[in-house]
């Protein structure tokens, strides 16, 4: 409870701050408190998951992006109150909607009542994979997998495809920008 | 009493809720693309949360099978959540490249500077 509230605490200081360098930190913060509350939600590999990618990766990434472009939010020149009173319509219905949802870490959860007892239970006889995360990862659904790779696949070469054709103006740019597209190739 | 129980009950939920339309309200009020994008992140976050919050059981200990425990907590919404990460961080940085190759063309990543151009051009 505690991690979420500072959760929410980084998120208002992520809405309020204009200065892009800091918005992007308080990122990685937000991630490091996101992959502590998914360890206490027994998460373990997720966990491990966010902490590389949200708060390693996607840090780096959108600091290169920085160095690239502004570090600088100018001021908004529209009112915010249409979006505001989107999200608070938004945000009233969705909490009207957890109000059915079942109570916080009960046994007796609808969602552990269907396929996830056949794989806890068969998944040592089936697979010999202990961790079943990983089994169901890589053997029930190796061909799943087999598809987000090639979504990450398609996604590199199009981040590779935008950034070849910069301009040669800015050398160590388009260096920068390389390194950047190389060091993301090999998480596919 | 009642009350504070709903609240232990739906705390996950409701700061979930609250990261979304935090994500939400970013995407749509601002201006600036970089930040747009962490507006991205944060509604994307807040799904993992709640994709996580039901698969845990009070007393469960985490998926990985041995004899010392019995109670699992659910390892379905974990691997959903893999994925959902890795997909993320996927159009995350497509959407950077973008930035960086719009920041080329415009010379800014604000979106009213960029339309004003665009129509002088």
């Amino acid at each position: 409870m505690v991690l979420l509230t500072l959760m929410a605490i980084v998120t208002i200081g992520v809405v309020r701050l204009r200065n892009l360098f800091a918005v992007v930190i308080l990122g990685g913060i937000y991630s490091f408190l996101m992959a502590s509350v998914m360890i206490m939600l027994d998460a373990v590999d997720v966990a491990m998951t966010e902490a590389s990618v949200g708060a390693g990766i996607s840090t780096v990434l959108m600091l290169g992006t920085l160095y690239l472009t502004k570090m600088e939010e100018t001021r908004p020149a529209h009112t915010p109150l249409l979006p505001l009173f989107v999200a608070v319509v938004t945000a009233g219905g969705l909490i009207y909607g957890t109000i059915d949802l079942p109570p916080f870490g009960d046994a007796a959860g609808i969602i552990h009542q269907h396929v996830a007892p056949h794989y806890l239970q068969n998944s040592i006889v089936e697979t010999s994979v202990p961790n079943v995360v990983t089994s169901v990862l890589a053997s029930y659904r190796g061909f799943d997998t087999l598809g987000e790779t090639v979504v990450i696949f398609t996604a590199g070469i199009a981040v590779l495809l935008l950034l070849k054709g910069r301009r040669p103006a800015s050398e160590p740019d388009s260096n920068a920008a390389k390194a950047r597209s190389r060091r993301r190739r090999p998480k596919a | 009493m009642a009350a504070l129980q709903e609240l232990v009950n739906h705390y996950n939920h409701w700061i979930a809720v609250f990261l979304m339309v935090a994500g939400l309200y970013v995407v749509v009020a601002r201006g600036n693309m970089v930040k747009k994008l962490v507006g991205l992140s944060l509604f994307q976050t807040s799904v993992y949360l709640i994709y996580l919050t039901p698969g845990k059981i009070i007393g469960g200990t985490a998926p990985i099978l041995s004899d010392e425990f019995t109670v699992y907590s659910n390892p379905l919404p974990h691997v959903l959540i893999l994925t959902a990460i890795v997909v993320g961080i996927a159009t995350i940085a497509l959407g950077l490249a973008l930035v960086v190759r719009i920041n080329e063309a415009f010379g800014s990543i604000e979106e009213d500077e960029i339309f004003e151009k665009d129509v002088e051009a």
